[in-house]
């Protein structure tokens, strides 16, 4: 009864996002642990100072799943996980539920970013700023992308495929260069350093002292102490959840069907009583406004940030995480947004680890050496080092030939991603032990 | 009685090439009108430019009393008339329920913004839709493919769902292009039985393009014949069968 789904008594009881006992109880643990992780658990944390598990770094860096984080720079990785899933359930309804590869997300995410910032940062003499609080500017982030995504759409719904890959990369293009004239120096500041952007407190009004203090440490309840970071991360994680219900919803009601129909079959759809046109620029705008809110919080949680930072490198990461994750679902592009976001820190830890290794002596260290240049007379193809001009690869560029790698291995082997992958071991476990 | 559909000298070209010259028609209520012809003969492009997926040059065609020349083919569809296509056009990664829930479209009217909330009105609009998705699959007998991905399903349950979903639609003219291409005799015997069943029973009048002489003598109330673009005959089955022209068109002179 309580491992085999019941049988539906109801409609109502089909149509749930989390139809059975396993589904609702799963997503309570992750939500739990979700809330949980910035929070130090005394005793796990003091399992990882045992002298045998506190000598491997990985280990003694926090591993998320494993160790409630704490506050540490895990927490910013996550944080940034967070963000990045807001932005990417936006290109999902765009390129997976509709069916249109873009690759202007990043454009999009600034246009969000800077919207943002003119709303509710301060002003000074060369940018402009409201001051407004965040209740105005991050939904205001989030319009004012959508409204871009509107007047761009016109050009993009007559576009299809490659053509319209290759328009909305002109986007990104577009963007940067206009931050770079006179008065796009006055929304997006000095094209090197960037401007300040307004922080995650929750004001009432300007200038008014915070209602919810995010930006400080602070003690909860009397006893509980938080640091900023904790505050920021929950902060995230609420949004998170809210705009993966939102997506969520969408995608399962009359829109997301329509959208689907046109990603599927375009004619049938007008056929069927969708207007294309109509549906397109409802897609685009939607997805934008995701973009628009990930880029706000995007650049307020990096505090100071050029504009040239929302390039194509930023799309491609979107592209790759839908790939990865699994086009077209909600689970799957959360799934590949972790896997995607904690590549990076992952490659880091890993290198940091293989580093130490060629100080020391033996097997290990020479197989580590291989692989890992620390100087620059060694050869491996690695560096430990970020900054190595004239010498091999370092970590960052390793993790985009990773993402293309992993895009590649995932487009041949597994289309619909890790989603996929899961749906694969699912069906396993269901019809274990006769699944063969 | 006024006709439902009136088409009046409609002619469609292609630059140089003419698929539909000066054929007009009409379609009564309640009737069940066939298209016939040879291949190519432009029994498809009459169903393009009836959904105006095609528009043609000259010529009108006034359903209920109005033109529908111009409209864009999801005005044509809120207006009342659904099809299928002759190369299944199912939305393939979308399982048989939310196919039929596409059909209901234009009979749903919740925006993205109900649909975020999803509470309230969208929750109702979808509740009740469903129960009128569950009829029709109750109708087409298809219940046990509810969940599949179309794209998975046996070729003549994908042709049912198609009809399910124009169905969905609740249209007021339903055009069937070839609805027993490919099928064995056992699948033509359903498919015919489920025809009969929409006139009689759901009252829906139906313009069929079919290739199965058979299965069209039997069950049209009208047979329209077109060669190279050009009406040759109209009437009763058996006005059809006995001209020579239709005659000369699918056996040669000789035979006339």
């Amino acid at each position: 009864m309580f491992l085999r789904p019941n049988l539906y008594t109801s409609y109502e009881q089909e149509i749930q996002i989390l139809p059975t006992y396993t589904k609702k109880v799963l997503a309570a643990i992750a939500i739990i642990v979700l809330l949980l992780i910035p929070f130090d658990v005394p005793l796990l944390t003091a399992a990882t100072d045992l002298p045998v598990l506190r000598n491997i770094p990985i280990i003694s860096n926090g591993i998320p799943p494993l160790r409630f984080l704490g506050d540490n720079n895990w927490l910013r990785v996550l944080d940034q996980a967070l963000i990045f899933g807001i932005a990417a359930l936006g290109l999902n309804i765009l390129t997976g539920v509709a069916g249109q590869v873009s690759l202007g997300h990043a454009f999009f995410m600034g246009v969000g970013a800077y919207t943002g910032a003119v709303l509710g940062g301060v002003a000074s003499s060369s940018v402009w700023g409201w001051n407004l609080p965040i209740w105005i500017w991050l939904p205001g982030a989030g319009v004012g992308a959508a409204l871009v995504g509107i007047i761009v759409s016109p050009v993009a719904v007559r576009l299809r495929g490659l053509y319209l890959a290759i328009v909305t990369l002109g986007l990104v293009f577009v963007g940067i260069h206009m931050s770079n004239t006179t008065w796009g120096k006055h929304i997006a500041g000095d094209p090197g350093l960037g401007r300040d952007f307004p922080t995650y407190d929750i004001q009432i009004w300007k200038e008014q002292p915070p209602l919810i203090s995010i930006d400080e440490d602070g003690k909860w309840f009397g006893f509980l102490d938080v640091t900023d970071n904790q505050k920021k991360y929950l902060f995230l994680a609420v949004l998170f959840l809210f705009f993966i219900l939102l997506a969520k919803n969408v995608a399962r009601t009359r829109t997301g069907r329509a959208l689907q129909a046109i990603r599927d079959r375009d004619i049938a759809a007008e056929v069927m009583g969708v207007p294309e046109f109509k549906y397109k620029l409802i897609a685009f705008a939607t997805s934008s406004f995701f973009a628009g809110v990930a880029g706000a919080l995007f650049a307020s949680f990096a505090g100071k940030l050029p504009a040239s930072q929302f390039s194509l490198a930023l799309s491609v990461e979107f592209i790759a995480i839908l790939l990865i994750g699994g086009v077209g679902t909600v689970s799957g592009t959360v799934m590949g947004t972790f896997f995607v976001v904690l590549i990076p820190k992952f490659v880091e830890s890993f290198t940091d680890w293989l580093a130490d290794k060629t100080e020391g002596t033996g097997v290990g260290a020479k197989l580590a050496e291989v692989v890992i240049s620390t100087g620059p007379g060694n050869q491996g193809p690695v560096s430990s080092a970020t900054q190595t001009p004239g010498y091999p690869l370092n970590v960052f560029d390793w993790n985009l030939v990773l993402y293309g790698v992993l895009i590649i291995v995932f487009l041949i082997f597994e289309p619909l991603g890790l989603y996929g992958i899961w749906i694969k071991i699912r069906n396993y476990w269901k019809r274990w032990p006769f699944s063969y | 009685m006024t006709a439902l559909l009136e088409v009046d000298n409609i002619t469609l070209r292609f630059g140089g090439v003419t698929a539909i010259n000066d054929v007009s028609f009409d379609v009564q209520p309640e009737e069940l009108f066939a298209i016939i012809g040879p291949n190519g003969a432009g029994k498809t492009s009459i169903f393009n430019t009836l959904s105006q997926v095609y528009r043609p040059q000259e010529g009108t065609i006034r359903f209920e009393g109005e033109s529908i020349m111009g409209l864009r083919p999801d005005k044509v569809a809120e207006l009342g008339i659904a099809r299928t296509f002759q190369n299944i056009e199912l939305f393939p990664q979308m399982n048989v329920i939310d196919n039929l829930l596409t059909g209901r479209h234009i009979r749903m009217n919740g925006s993205i913004f109900d649909g975020a909330i999803w509470l309230g009105k969208a929750k109702k609009e979808e509740l009740e839709n469903r129960r009128k998705v569950e009829d029709i699959i109750d109708f087409l007998e298809i219940e046990q493919w509810r969940k599949h991905p179309v794209a998975l399903l046996p070729y003549g349950f994908q042709k049912r769902v198609e009809l399910g979903r124009a169905l969905a639609m609740e249209p007021k003219l339903l055009l069937l292009d070839e609805p027993v291409a490919g099928m064995n005799l056992e699948e033509t015997e359903d498919m015919a039985r489920f025809i009969l069943d929409i006139k009689r029973e759901l009252n829906i009048p139906m313009i069929m393009v079919e290739h199965d002489m058979g299965l069209v003598m039997d069950i049209a109330d009208r047979v329209m014949v077109l060669d190279f673009g050009e009406r040759i005959a109209m009437g009763t089955p058996d006005q059809v069968q006995a001209n020579p022209d239709v005659i000369a068109a699918y056996l040669g002179s000789e035979f006339a």
